[in-house]
């Protein structure tokens, strides 16, 4: 095995649309990096800002939340509260002092396997970029 | 069986298995090229060498071609093997060295470069004579097309005596099996490959001939299409057959007739796209980058052959300038149909947005149409927005030909605008096709006896728009006419209300309840997990480590028992899963496999038939996030699916027994005012056997329809259906009417509500399950245009009232509650009317403007009935319809061509020029612009009718019931497609003008369809609520009510109650509105409430194991 450097990325996807997209990306063989562990969650707007910085300050490298495009939101409008902790939990980011590029917010549709594919390419790229958090213990 | 050793790992395989197959069912990688499922055996190309040694004996060996034995020991990867497929791959990188599969396998092996030359005078040189081709046209397809020619480096594939074959069939096997792309049957064989279109894709890719029709497919199954099937014509091929591990495919299957006994039937067969080349002179056919607007809609869509890149089909390019031609097949009297299609106009408006974001370079988009018809709920806002924010540029002038520019395929478009012939170049040309009937529906329509209408769509009536002629055969969707998504759902709900009412003795009589056994109590024990592998074929082992993963989970806590099954969701895994649960005592089962979506209901109903409750239960998707995700990199891959099944074992540690709430309903509905929607609503759910409140603020039924005269097909007189239905109603045994009563208060949510009734200061309590608001709206009394000032100037139902006096108003028919006063004045108004010679109708008065955006929907149509009645009355009468864009939506189209055809006169005018109405000399006149000549014209009329929008009055009902309101003061509903008489708050459901403008066909079918959505709950006495819902703890919680406000449900409410002595502040969840969201658990910060299985503790526990390495 090569010592490149692996990042852990936690993938909080909502069950209605991007958990179902990530399903389609399976189902069309979409490939992408293996570094994405998904945790589904009913709806985008279940995910605690807590949760993010617990997971992020106990080593893992980056995490996404993943839900539905405005206005299709299972649950009205769950989405949108996900989008306005994301502003909150961007700010307590800088005061762990990890970088911003470690937390993403996604929306992807149950249609948007390709879409689902690319951003978890583009986000393990991007966390290859930035290395291991400083959080990272192991 | 016979045992023995790979890379010293003990294995277990089938006789007779090769060495090659027994590896990789165990993710053991041997590069192979020649090797082939549906193939036979042949050892071709060499670099799936092995060593074996079998009694002492070691020898290499191609492992395709080695059958397994008893106590044989294999290796896969010895440093002598890894030579000698070094050099063989060398020589074959000689043959071609730009192969990228070669490329690949070379990458694998740490090889850079080949020592030999290559020969350039090697005939087809991409090449590897791996044989899979000619192997596949012999021994599957039974043809032998091609074969190998001439010896050593001359060695090729080609046809005999390299003449042209004729035996080929143009199947295509061989392109596909080929590695390299080095076979083209074209060349060949002198055969195109017969591409079978796939459908669902307008024919823009090819499919297979076993295929499943569209990924959302419900049930998601392949079938066998037996047009296309080598098998099923030629007795050949099976190839599916055998690269189908379940054993699934069943050549034998025949068409089987089934006999149903049912009470009802719904038609919905849909309507089809209008065949674009009919329409010869836009090229469609025979231009490459002309193509209808469905064919767009694939090539944008993200499962679409492009995977939603925008590109013309002609050379793959991104187009720069798309045009959309309008009413192709529609409002087309020569060749297509005279109807309009209700919904291309709104289609292309949101494929021109589409195309503008899906776009990597910016693009322009233009429209041709006629008239533009956005017409439903927000669908202005919608046309503001793509004109004003995206820059999708509209132009009013039909296409009279499109031509083709032979080089660039680019197309020019020809059209008159503001009486100038003018041309312009697109690089793609979207056809707005118009729906039209299926094939088939004009043979079942005569099978059935079922009346059609002239255009060969279902005829109905404007008060049954569900139902055909025969009693029992109602309809649903565009087989009754082109109409949208939020119309057609609403018809449908509608068609099954009707059902329901022909079906209320015999429902539920064929429900059968299943029984479980009593569930086992795991409370307080410790977690004994249980977790089932799948191999699924060869889905997930064929790349990941299945027995590792396996080995792995069994290490993990609490974890007493794994299983590991070629296929967890057979019939025999369900057995073994029960089994286990018995044999180890099992409390929690874990399965990593694919998808919850597709599989957690079946393995719940599993180990709740073995005694355990549904949500004890964990799924880890092992195969759509791991094997089909990461197919090259095996071992990455088996290290992340035990990661997954880590995360999924950490959380069902913490699962708990969950018992859905059981809630008893009230029988009985509260349907709020009776106008027409109110009334067909009631009578519906009444006549389906439900008790109804009918609640009426007036001392009359009726509403705005008591003002209706006419109808626009003049069939039917409205005021005689309305004393009908306010008979019916009053005479109904199931419906107690409330007049002159409001509602004072409604409490309680679905199943249990609590309302109180007021009339003349007497209130009343009553209960009930569901409530259906129809609170109906009114016309607008407009400001402008001299109305209220002059006599002369009226609204266009004023008119109406006006006509309709003329022909019944004399003191003898008077309506009762009429004084003689008024009786008088209307007359005085009729008699003004039979004097006049000239009448003017304006259109979109205080509408479709900044200050009011909505299109009032029903305006068009109210003017062109009213002028074809001030036709009938005066023929000689002078009628002008000053317009912005006629929206004689449908079938309606035909009443404005007839209006026309009378000698009605439309003009059309801009907003930057709307008419001016001033008196002069006492006279009335209205001067307008006419925009595409540019003429002023002045009309001095005698009589000025203003088509008024109409407009809500919800302020009350929505503050009264907790239901939202959209922007323009219309209910608003919970999706504006998918569920629209429903509110997102259960229980209550919405129809009529409240919701938004509508024609009196649509208003009774979203009143059937509200009744439909309520007698769902009704006609249970129970509802079972889901637990995962939100719980409070109490403790924790300390009354900050943050949670109370971001709950998209109102499902929170604060509360306070005495504690030691003081008052403790928390909140309380109604779990009848709670839908579980979680969005009260993340605005939390103190963990006082939570989502039953998505826990916190729950979602942290998989964190934390996510970041656990294996």
């Amino acid at each position: 095995m090569s010592n490149e450097f692996e990042p852990i990325i936690i993938a909080f996807c909502c069950n209605w649309c991007s958990y179902t997209g990530a399903d389609l990306a399976g189902v069309s063989r979409l490939q992408y990096p293996p570094n994405i562990r998904i945790i589904r969650v009913m709806c985008s707007g279940m995910v605690h800002p807590n949760l993010v910085i617990d997971a992020l300050t106990k080593g893992a490298d980056g995490v996404l939340i993943c839900g539905c495009h405005h206005g299709d939101c299972h649950y009205l409008e769950g989405n949108l509260k996900a989008e306005s902790r994301a502003d909150a939990i961007g700010l307590m980011l800088e005061d762990f002092g990890l970088e911003p590029e470690r937390f993403r917010l996604e929306w992807i549709s149950a249609s948007e396997g390709p879409k689902f594919a690319q951003v978890m390419q583009e986000m393990t790229m991007a966390i290859k970029q930035i290395g291991p958090s400083s959080f990272r213990t192991f | 069986m016979v045992e023995f050793t790979i890379n010293g790992q003990r294995v277990q395989a089938e006789k007779d298995t090769v060495v090659l197959e027994a590896a990789s069912a165990m993710g053991i990688r041997i590069p192979t090229l020649c090797n082939h499922k549906a193939l036979e055996p042949y050892g071709g190309c060499r670099l799936c060498m092995v060593e074996i040694n079998a009694g002492g004996r070691r020898r290499v060996v191609a492992s395709c071609l080695y059958p397994v034995a008893e106590g044989i020991e294999v290796i896969t990867d010895s440093s002598r093997i890894l030579k000698i497929r070094g050099h063989i791959l060398e020589l074959l990188l000689a043959r071609e060295p730009e192969s990228p599969v070669l490329k690949d396998i070379a990458r694998e092996m740490g090889l850079v470069q080949t020592r030999f030359k290559t020969n350039s005078a090697l005939k087809n040189g991409k090449c590897i004579l791996c044989g899979k081709c000619v192997r596949v046209c012999h021994e599957i397809m039974g043809v032998g097309a091609i074969g190998f020619v001439n010896r050593g480096w001359r060695r090729h594939v080609d046809v005999p005596f390299e003449i042209r074959s004729e035996v080929c069939m143009g199947c295509g096997a061989c392109e596909k099996v080929c590695p390299t792309g080095a076979i083209n049957a074209a060349i060949l064989c002198d055969q195109e490959i017969r591409k079978i279109p796939d459908e669902y894709d307008m024919g823009l890719r090819p499919r297979s001939a076993a295929y499943i029709l569209y990924p959302q497919a419900i049930p998601r199954k392949a079938t066998i299409d037996s047009c296309n099937c080598v098998h099923l014509n030629t007795g050949k091929c099976r190839v599916c057959e055998k690269f189908c591990d379940a054993g699934a495919i069943n050549f034998k299957q025949q068409e089987e007739k089934i006999d149903i006994d049912v009470g009802a039937i719904i038609l919905a067969q849909g309507s089809d796209g209008f065949k674009a080349n009919i329409r010869g002179e836009y090229g469609y056919g025979r231009y490459r980058n002309v193509i209808t607007s469905l064919e767009l809609e694939r090539i944008l869509s993200a499962s679409g052959p492009f995977e939603g890149h925008l590109q013309r089909l002609s050379d793959g390019k991104q187009p720069k300038k798309i045009a959309w031609i309008q009413c192709v097949g529609s409002r087309d009297r020569n060749k297509g149909n005279p109807y309009c299609s209700a919904v291309c106009c709104t289609y292309a408006v949101k494929e021109a947005i589409i195309a503008k974001e899906h776009a990597a370079e910016p693009i322009e988009t233009t429209i041709f149409y006629m008239d533009m018809r956005i017409y439903g709920k927000r669908f202005e806002e919608y046309y503001n927005k793509a004109r004003d924010e995206y820059g999708v540029c509209f132009i009013h002038s039909r296409v009279a030909e499109v031509r083709e520019i032979e080089e660039s395929k680019d197309l020019i478009l020809r059209y008159e605008d503001e009486n100038n012939v003018k041309e312009e170049t697109f690089d793609m040309v979207v056809l707005s096709v118009g729906l039209v009937p299926t094939e088939g529906s004009k043979e079942l329509a005569g099978r059935l006896g079922v009346e059609l209408n002239e255009y060969g769509f279902c005829k109905t009536s404007d008060f049954t728009p569900s139902a055909t002629n025969i009693h029992g055969i109602y309809v649903a969707g565009t087989f009754k006419e082109p109409r949208d998504i939020p119309e057609t759902v609403m018809q449908a709900s509608s068609a099954a209300a009707e059902a329901g009412i022909l079906l209320a003795e015999a429902r539920g009589s064929l429900v059968t309840h299943k029984e479980y056994p009593a569930e086992i109590d795991v409370k307080g024990q410790e977690p004994r997990i249980g977790v089932f592998v799948c191999r699924c074929g060869i889905n997930i082992a064929g790349v990941v480590d299945v027995p590792g993963v396996a080995k792995y989970a069994s290490s993990l806590p609490g974890v007493v028992c794994v299983e590991e099954k070629i296929y967890v969701c057979s019939q025999d895994s369900q057995g073994l899963i029960k089994e286990k649960i018995r044999e180890h005592n099992l409390n929690r089962v874990v399965v990593a496999s694919c998808t919850p979506r597709t599989h957690e209901k079946l393995f719940q109903d599993t180990i709740r038939e073995a005694g355990l409750n549904k949500y004890l239960f964990e799924m880890a998707n092992i195969r759509d996030q791991c094997s089909w995700v990461h197919q090259n990199e095996p071992e990455a891959a088996t290290r992340k699916a035990k990661d997954l099944v880590r995360m999924a074992v950490a959380k069902v540690r913490l699962t708990e027994s969950l018992y859905p709430g059981l809630l008893k309903i009230k029988q009985g509905g509260l349907v709020i005012v009776g106008g027409l929607s109110g009334m067909t609503a009631a009578l519906t759910l009444a006549d389906a056997g439900f008790k109804v409140y009918l609640v009426e603020r007036e001392t009359e039924l009726g509403g705005v329809f008591r003002r209706i005269k006419y109808s626009l097909d003049g069939t039917n007189d409205p005021q005689q259906k309305l004393r009908e239905l306010v008979e019916r109603i009053r005479q109904h045994e199931n419906i107690c009417l409330y007049t002159n009563t409001v509602i004072s208060s409604v409490e309680g949510s679905i199943g249990n509500f609590i309302s109180t009734l007021s009339s003349n200061g007497k209130d009343e309590t009553i209960e009930h399950g569901i409530i259906i608001v129809a609170n109906g709206a009114s016309e607008l009394k407009p400001t402008e245009y001299l109305y209220g000032q002059d006599k002369r100037v009226m609204t266009q139902i004023e008119l109406e009232e006006r006509m309709a006096d003329l022909t019944t108003v004399t003191p003898a028919n008077a309506v009762a509650s009429m004084t003689q006063l008024e009786l008088e004045e209307r007359a005085a108004d009729s008699r003004q009317l039979s004097g006049v010679r000239s009448v003017v109708m304006i259109q979109c008065v205080w509408s479709r403007q900044p200050d009011r955006v909505y299109c009032s929907r029903i305006c068009c149509q109210q003017a062109v009935k009213n002028a074809l009645k001030l036709k009938e009355i005066n023929p000689e009468l002078e009628v002008y319809v000053l317009y912005r864009d006629i929206r004689t939506y449908g079938f309606k189209e035909a009443y404005y061509q007839k209006a026309r055809e009378k000698g009605v006169i439309f003009i059309r005018y801009s907003t930057d020029n709307k008419p001016i109405v001033s008196l002069n000399n006492g006279g009335l006149s209205v001067d307008v612009i006419e925009p595409l000549l540019d003429v002023s014209l002045k009309i001095t009329p005698d009589l000025l009718v203003l088509s008024s929008p109409i407009v809500p009055d919800n302020q009350e009902m929505s503050k009264l019931l907790r239901v939202p309101l959209g922007p323009s003061g219309f209910l608003l509903e919970a999706h504006m497609k998918l569920k629209p008489v429903e509110f997102a708050t259960e229980g209550i459901y919405l129809c009529g003008l409240a919701h938004r403008p509508k024609t009196r066909d649509e208003s009774i079918s979203q009143a059937q369809a509200a009744a439909s959505r309520a007698a769902t709950i009704l006609s249970k006495n129970e509802l079972e609520l889901d637990p995962a819902l939100s719980f409070v703890v109490d403790a924790n919680c300390d009354g900050c009510a943050y949670c109370v406000d971001p709950c998209p449900y109102k499902a929170i409410t604060m509360v306070e109650y005495m504690r030691d002595g003081a008052v403790k502040k928390t909140v309380r969840v109604d779990e009848a509105k709670c839908k579980g969201c979680g969005v009260c658990m993340a605005t939390c910060p103190k963990k006082g409430i939570y989502v039953r299985h998505f826990k916190l503790e729950m979602l942290s526990a998989m964190v934390e194991a996510a970041l656990q390495q294996n």
